[in-house]
């Protein structure tokens, strides 16, 4: 176990797909974009080729809201890998979007006392030069 | 549908797990081969009856597992399966292996699931830290949807997500921590009575659960599973093999299982776990009720796992799991036994052999062998595993004559 050295852990950031990109290009834009199956008359995440159980041949790429609602969340006391040390107690999420799918984000600027599942939230954009990525999280939304 | 119950576990080994490996480190072949020499002097049978055999992903095969197993043990097989169904594929592996020998496959399969990772390294073959040590059930490879959707939103491991079902189970149903505390303070005393358990002899109560660090709100450390080395092989037979066996035969009479997602977020109903579909399978194939079984054994890497399980196989109804834990004594001389030997929090988990630990409970007490943990005329269990966050999930019945 002793003949091996660290190497020196960053986050991990996501890395686009040709597939993908287009939902990451929107958040760099500040908007949000997933796709909608008009046949299933459903939006779905994450991005794929074909529509999940149909396998329909009709996804569309589609702005949304980016508004949702919390769907369940945790806080992290420990880090879930050695990537995340520096980040401290982390507020891991699953977000519901206002159109139906779900998404595994992190939730910031609030203090975990005064979440509860159900809430609004905003998104909350954080471009990484160093990644060439734009992160998305969520916050409580202001005035409700 | 399915098994005509014809196919039976006839014989078992499992390593007493360790948090701190005492044992002498060998790779998971070597364990694959004396684990397996292990059961089949359990069963009484001899090697040259082996002609199957299922394992899971082991250490020094990548790719072509089944052939390097069956030629490090010299076995002409005519089944050989690999399983990648996480703490499922133990139980996924018992019912693929009556279901090759109730095809006439095979006369006699080995499952056997080495769980001690501490392997022999070299300067010139060193332990390497890579993205699987490091993100584990999560793929980190390029285009994988948990590489860009989870991993980078710290969306990985076990804690946080199993956190976040129990936190959502709240929100619908309600919680009661003290019932949760319960599930792990049962198990407990019949670890105490099971010698091998690794919390032999160390009884805790709900405050100590209660008391113990929060990991992932709502679940406490004593709600969630330690990590040991270990390792367990089941033999799976055929009737004249059980005629040559010289343990009770546990027949295979029942098996569901249903793997819909990987990860939790994309679940239609997180709160309608894969068990409902495997269950619902299990008992319809055996051909008997909830009621009929006389022990459960459930995969119990978490509190909520034993909890939603409980409800979606059909023990408690939809919502009222904590109520069934408070008012049931979940002990091996209470009303509802439930992971006899202690299961995996307090006998300890073994790796990917963890859930071989249910397997072999519901198959030593039909045996008869539990000892001083034993249900007094137990004929009928239910097994499950689980795999992943509650992605992939399977129910087993196991029946005595």
């Amino acid at each position: 176990m002793s003949t091996y050295a660290l190497p020196k852990l960053s986050r991990p950031l996501p890395v686009p797909t040709p597939l993908t990109r287009p939902f990451w290009d929107a958040l760099a834009e500040r908007k949000v974009r997933i796709q909608y199956s008009p046949s299933l008359d459903e939006y779905i995440f994450y991005p794929r080729p074909l529509a999940p159980r149909t396998l329909a041949d009709d996804l569309q790429w589609r702005e949304i809201s980016g508004n949702g609602t919390l769907y369940s969340y945790t806080v992290a006391t420990r880090p879930p890998a050695p990537h995340f040390a520096a980040e401290g107690e982390m507020i891991l999420a699953i977000v519901q979007w206002d159109e139906g799918p779900k998404f595994s984000t992190e939730i910031v600027n609030v203090k975990p006392e005064n979440l509860h599942l159900g809430m609004e939230l905003s998104p909350v954009f954080t471009d990484y030069p160093e990644g060439n990525i734009t992160m998305l999280r969520y916050e409580p939304r202001s005035g409700v | 549908m399915g098994l005509k119950g014809q196919a039976a576990i006839l014989g078992y080994c499992e390593l007493p797990p360790q948090r701190k490996l005492t044992r002498e480190p060998t790779f998971s072949l070597e364990q694959w081969a004396r684990l397996s020499k292990a059961a089949l002097d359990d069963a009484g049978l001899d090697a040259t009856d082996i002609n199957g055999i299922v394992t899971p992903m082991i250490g020094e095969a990548e790719f072509f597992v089944p052939s390097t197993v069956t030629e490090y043990l010299g076995i002409d097989a005519n089944f050989a399966e690999i399983v990648d169904l996480g703490g499922a594929g133990s139980a996924a592996g018992i019912w693929r292996a009556a279901a090759a020998v109730e095809l006439g496959l095979c006369d006699a399969v080995l499952v056997t699931f080495p769980g001690t990772h501490i392997v022999p390294t070299d300067e010139r073959k060193p332990f390497v830290m890579d993205d699987k040590m490091y993100f584990g059930a999560s793929s980190n490879a390029y285009g994988s949807p948990q590489a860009e959707f989870e991993i980078p939103f710290g969306n990985l491991g076990q804690n946080g997500p199993y956190g976040q079902i129990a936190k959502r189970y709240g929100h619908e149903f309600g919680y009661d921590e003290r019932a949760m505390a319960k599930i792990a303070v049962d198990q407990r005393t019949n670890a105490c009575a099971t010698p091998g358990a690794v919390f032999h002899g160390q009884p805790i109560t709900v405050n100590d659960v209660l008391n113990s660090p929060m990991i992932a709100d709502p679940l406490h450390m004593l709600e969630i599973v330690m990590p040991c080395q270990g390792g367990a092989a089941v033999v799976v037979g055929n009737a004249n093999m059980a005629k040559k066996s010289k343990n009770r035969p546990v027949w295979i009479t029942g098996f569901g299982e249903r793997v819909p997602y990987k990860t939790p977020t994309y679940a239609r109903d997180l709160m309608t776990s894969p068990m409902v579909h495997a269950a619902e399978q299990a008992f319809s194939m055996a051909g008997i009720t909830r009621t009929d079984v006389d022990m459960v054994s459930i995969y119990d890497c978490y509190s909520i796992t034993v909890l939603m399980s409980l409800e979606d196989a059909g023990f408690a109804p939809k919502g009222k799991g904590m109520d069934f834990v408070a008012n049931h004594d979940l002990t091996f001389r209470g009303d509802f036994p439930m992971n006899t030997a202690g299961g995996q929090l307090s006998f300890g988990q073994s790796g990917v052999a963890g859930g071989m630990h249910h397997v072999i409970d519901g198959a030593r007490q039909i045996m008869g062998r539990a000892n001083a943990a034993q249900v007094s005329d137990c004929n009928r269990a239910f097994v499950s595993g689980n795999g992943g966050i509650m992605s992939e999930q399977t129910a087993l019945i196991l029946q005595g004559d």
